[in-house]
Parts: C-alpha cells; structure tokens; sequence
C-alpha cells in the first residue's frame, strides 16, 4: 500500500461507475462493506441518526440488479454519471499499510433524459488489503446540501 | 381568464362520481384556489410538540403556501403565528427549528414580539408618537392563527374562520395516531431527527393518492421489491442464512398478489380520511422486538397491548396531505409547492420507553421507502412524474377512478370495503369538492 496506488484505486472506482461498470464496482467492496450517504453535518452514527443511504453488499447487489431490469420504468430513458474528484488526501494509513482512509473532495453530476443534476461533497474511503489488492470498507459521502430535497437520486457517487 | 374563482359549480364540476377531471393535477388556477379555499377550510398538520420542549424553542413550517411559525412561550403554551413580521413583512425566523430565548427579534428593523406573537419593543418609537400606531394592525403584533388543537403532541391549525371543528374534521380517524402514540409503553412519542426531504415534479394529490392505491405496488415496484426478493432468494442459499433480515422484510410483502390486499380491506371516513390494511397488512410479519410484549403488557394489561401491537394498519390518510403509518411509526407530510411541484417531508417517530430497535426501524424503513436515494421512491417519483407529463394529452381530459364503484355507495361514512377499490380516492376527492367550497363567494351562480 502506497500514496500512488491508494490514490489509483480511488480513481478507478470513479472510471468503473462512470463506464456504468456495476458489476466490477461492485467488485471492488469487501463482503461487510458499507455505502453511506450521512444526512447530518459530521454525523456519528449511521443507524440511530437519519442517514440517506446506508447499505451493505446485498442490498448494492439490489441497486445495480435493478438498474438492468426489464421493469424498472425509472431507468427508461438509463441515467448516466460523471465524477470529478479533487487529488485523494490520504488522512490514516497504519504501520503496516494493511489499511488507510482517504478523502476526495467531488463533484458528481447525474443525468437522464433531458434532466442533469449536480451535487458536490467530500467522499470518505476506508480501505483495507486483501490478496495484494485493496478493498473497500466503508464509503462515505457527504453532501456540502446534504439537508437539501433532492429529487430522484439513482446512481452511486 | 379566470375559469374556477368564485364559480362553485365550475369546481364541483371537476369531480364526477367516477372520474376527475385533470384540471385538478395541471391547472395553475386551481392550485391557487387550493391554497385559497382547501388549506384554509381544514386541520393542517404543522409540527409536534417534542420539537419545541422549552420556552423560546421554536419551528417553521406551512398551511397550504402561508408560513407558519409555531412557539413555545415561557408558561409553556403554544403558539401558531404568521412568519411574517407586521413591519415590512420579513420573516422572523428562517431556519426550520431553533431558540429564540425570550423573544424574536425582525432581523431588517429589530422590531421585537414576545414569544405568545405580542409586540414587545419598536425602536425609535417616538418615532410613532401622534401617528396613531396604536391603531394600526402593525402594533399588534404576529397575526396569530386562532384555530388551532393540539392532540396527543401533534399541532394542527385551520386558518380560515369558519370550517368544521378538529373533531367533527378528523373523527374517527385520529384512531390511527392514537394507536401510534399507544405503541409507546408511556404513551408518548418524540422527534429527533430532521425529516428526509424529498422533491417530486408532481401535483400533491398524485402522493395522496398513491398512499391507499394497491394496486400498483406488486407492477410499479417489481423492479425494487421484485428484485430483492429474487436476488435475496438466490444469496440465502449461498450463505445458507435463515433469518430474512429486516430489508427483505420491508421489501417483500410490497410483492403481496392482488388477493392480499383485497382481503385485507380498507376502511373509510367521512371528510376524505381513510386507511388501508383494515384486518392485517404488509407490516404485519416483522420479527418481534425483545422486551417490547412485556413492557406494553405492564403498561396496558395484556389484552390491550395485544390489541395495540396488531393493529397494523398500512397507511392512513388524513386528508389533505399528511400519512400515518403507525406500525413503523412514520409521518409523509406533502407539502405543495405548486400545481407540479410537491416537497415531501418523512418523520420519523421515537416511541418514547420502547427498546432503541423500533427507532432504528423507523429510520431504516424511511430510508429504504421515502428518501431521494430509495429505490421504492424512484418507481413511484417516475409513475408520477409521468402522469404529471401524460394529463397534458388532450385524448382525454379525465381521470379514471371507478374500480369497485357501486351507484349506491356513500361518502362522510365509515366503511370498511374490499382493499382494492379505488373508494379511498373518490371519498378523497367528494372532500376536496366540498372544502374547495365551503367558504367560497359564488359570484357565478348569483349572477345567473
């Protein structure tokens, strides 16, 4: 684990969403990882505080089966995503470079149809080694609007 | 041109036994009438009394497109003003909760009111002297809402002057609070959180709608639900996992067939209230909290208790715009923003003595179901959203609400009926016909 590496991998999980690579994103999770979108200020806790998202692997695997399906009417016409992510800081890294936590200020922009939406914020990573790659254990992203009502939100920042 | 003011008939004219017309969804005029006459004619719900516990503590919120501003005063009272300062008309306070310690004080000129709304200071008053301020509707102060109840913690207010009485308005329908403020063992609920906030591009009444419609959940939202289940059907058996966790739980009973709600029925009130799941419903099956039984069996003898926890009614409609779900302790506030334009606020609330899991529910089943981010929400903002767009077409100029219509069927009745008829919606709107009316000046028909 080094700062160059860290920093690649946070921006592939940008190019793999971007390229509407859900499958392989998702690949990029650990088995008890979590996606969490904080709708407070520095919120501490994920659970007894409204969060907006805050999820495990089988329900992402949820999400990105969804986006695919016959059925789902939200995705006819398909949304499309676009990341601009500031340099990673990387903030923690420990002794051993087993595991670290980065932070990367962004501005994503969603889009469908004629609509196209943009929101800015901070993602939070913390990353951990496994068989000589890195995996994902927490994502946070917080909104600079996090309080603001949103409409449909449909992809993943 | 001026098609509905004043014209009575031209209003009523709007709702047929079985169908509406779409000018209630896409018609500016008739948005601005809504807010004018509908709003005004009935409770409003605007806040609870667990966001302004001490004196000064104070919260925003609306009556149809009127800012309302609610207090706390230092004898514990509460009041409901007009956020408008009587100066210049500023609003007073901005944020949507907050203390304001003894008094508010107008940010522009730094006129100051007492927290019961009353005028506390003017500076440079001599400025006034010999201008017979005094007289003046500035020198009273806010405009305070004189209608206004609070029942069990939760703060209603009807602006207009004449209407019908909190209790003849809402009747038996404040059963449902009422079994949601019971499923505390102390009976009281509290809220902590801020709401989530969601925007849809869509009449209000679209969202009223919906909260009684049974029949879309197992089409609309077989790509959200549908797919959790098949991808939770295929996972469980890789992991070998036995206990359904409490998301699949959410999500799967919207997959219920059509048997399922027609059997579990839904019940009407008078003045377009009503709710669905009447004999049992999609929240019925979520595992039991530890403790909870014993605790509500102490605090209301067994029987009661048991009465209280199985009723798990779906989602009560207190017409015009808020839902209650009292089983996951739940409040949909939609707000209407404009004739497309409808800002929904979910709260959540805490069951004050219950174990902390029912509040972790609460604010799970609202971030799976009601947030921006849900995938429940975005089947349902699309249906919306299209219609909204489709009710342009000049193919048809009307709605269709018939299924299960019976010539002979009543409104202002309580009823309990097949859970798959469109009744709910026509009782929704035989309201709506007759508070749009009820104080309007008819102009039209005099004239005749």
């Amino acid at each position: 684990m080094n700062n160059k590496n860290i920093i690649d991998f946070i921006y592939e999980e940008a190019f793999l969403l971007d390229t509407m690579q859900w499958e392989r994103w998702l690949e990029l999770y650990a088995s008890d990882a979590r996606y969490w979108m904080p709708m407070e200020w520095d919120q501490q806790d994920p659970i007894m505080q409204q969060s907006l998202m805050y999820e495990d692997i089988f329900l992402l695997k949820v999400r990105v089966e969804r986006l695919s399906g016959e059925r789902t009417f939200s995705q006819k016409p398909k949304s499309r995503c676009h990341h601009l992510l500031q340099a990673p800081k990387i903030i923690d890294i420990d002794e051993e470079g087993q595991t670290c936590k980065t932070r990367t200020a962004f501005t994503y922009t969603e889009t469908r149809g004629d609509i196209l939406e943009r929101f800015s914020g901070w993602a939070r990573h913390e990353l951990k080694h496994e068989n000589d790659d890195f995996k994902i254990k927490l994502k946070r992203i917080d909104l600079i609007n996090f309080d603001a009502p949103f409409s449909n939100i449909q992809l993943f920042m | 041109m001026n098609k509905y003011e004043n014209n009575v008939k031209a209003i009523q004219g709007l709702v047929k036994n079985k169908a509406v017309h779409r000018d209630v969804y896409v018609n500016e005029e008739v948005f601005k009438l809504e807010m004018e006459n509908l709003f005004p004619n009935v409770w409003i719900f605007i806040g609870h009394a667990s966001q302004i516990k001490n004196p000064g503590d104070f919260i925003t919120s609306q009556i149809g497109n009127q800012p309302i501003l609610v207090s706390r005063h230092r004898d514990q009272t509460i009041h409901v003003l007009y956020n408008r300062c009587p100066h210049k008309g500023v609003k007073i306070a901005s944020e949507p909760c907050g203390n304001t310690g003894k008094f508010f004080r107008c940010p522009y000129h730094a006129w100051s009111f007492k927290t019961d709304g009353s005028l506390l200071a003017v500076p440079l008053k001599k400025g006034y002297d010999g201008t017979g301020f005094s007289e003046a509707t500035a020198s009273k102060g806010l405009s305070k809402v004189e209608n206004v109840k609070i029942y069990k913690d939760f703060i209603f207010a009807r602006l207009s002057k004449d209407g019908p009485t909190f209790e003849d308005y809402f009747g038996e329908a404040l059963s449902t609070i009422d079994n949601m403020v019971n499923r505390s063992p102390t009976g009281a609920l509290e809220i902590v959180s801020s709401p989530i906030r969601y925007m849809h591009t869509c009449n209000w009444k679209m969202l009223v709608e919906n909260q009684t419609d049974t029949c879309h959940p197992m089409v609309a939202h077989e790509s959200s639900a549908g797919t959790a289940v098949k991808v939770w059907e295929r996972e469980k058996n890789i992991s070998g996992d036995s206990e359904t966790p409490i998301a699949v739980q959410f999500y799967a009973p919207f997959m219920s067939p059509y048997e399922f709600y027609e059997r579990t029925g839904i019940r009407i009130w008078p003045n377009g209230h009503g709710h669905t799941g009447v004999t049992g419903s999609i929240h019925q099956d979520y595992t039991d909290v530890d403790g909870y039984m014993s605790q509500m069996t102490k605090a209301y003898g067994e029987k009661k208790a048991k009465e209280i926890i199985n009723d798990v009614r779906h989602n009560t409609v207190y017409f015009p715009n808020i839902m209650v779900k009292g089983a996951v302790q739940i409040l949909r506030n939609f707000i209407p923003i404009s004739v497309d334009k409808t800002l929904v606020e979910s709260w959540c609330f805490k069951l004050v003595g219950a174990p902390e899991k029912f509040f972790e529910r609460s604010l799970m089943y609202n971030r799976f179901i009601n947030a921006p981010t849900s995938i429940v929400g975005h089947d349902d903002l699309e249906m919306y959203e299209r219609a909204q767009e489709g009710l342009g077409s000049n193919g048809n100029e009307w709605v269709n609400l018939q299924r299960l219509y019976d010539e002979n069927e009543q409104y202002d009745v309580s009823e309990v009926i097949d859970g798959t008829s469109e009744r709910q919606m026509r009782n929704q709107f035989n309201a709506w016909s007759k508070f749009m009316t009820l104080n309007m000046n008819n102009e039209v028909e005099a004239a005749e």
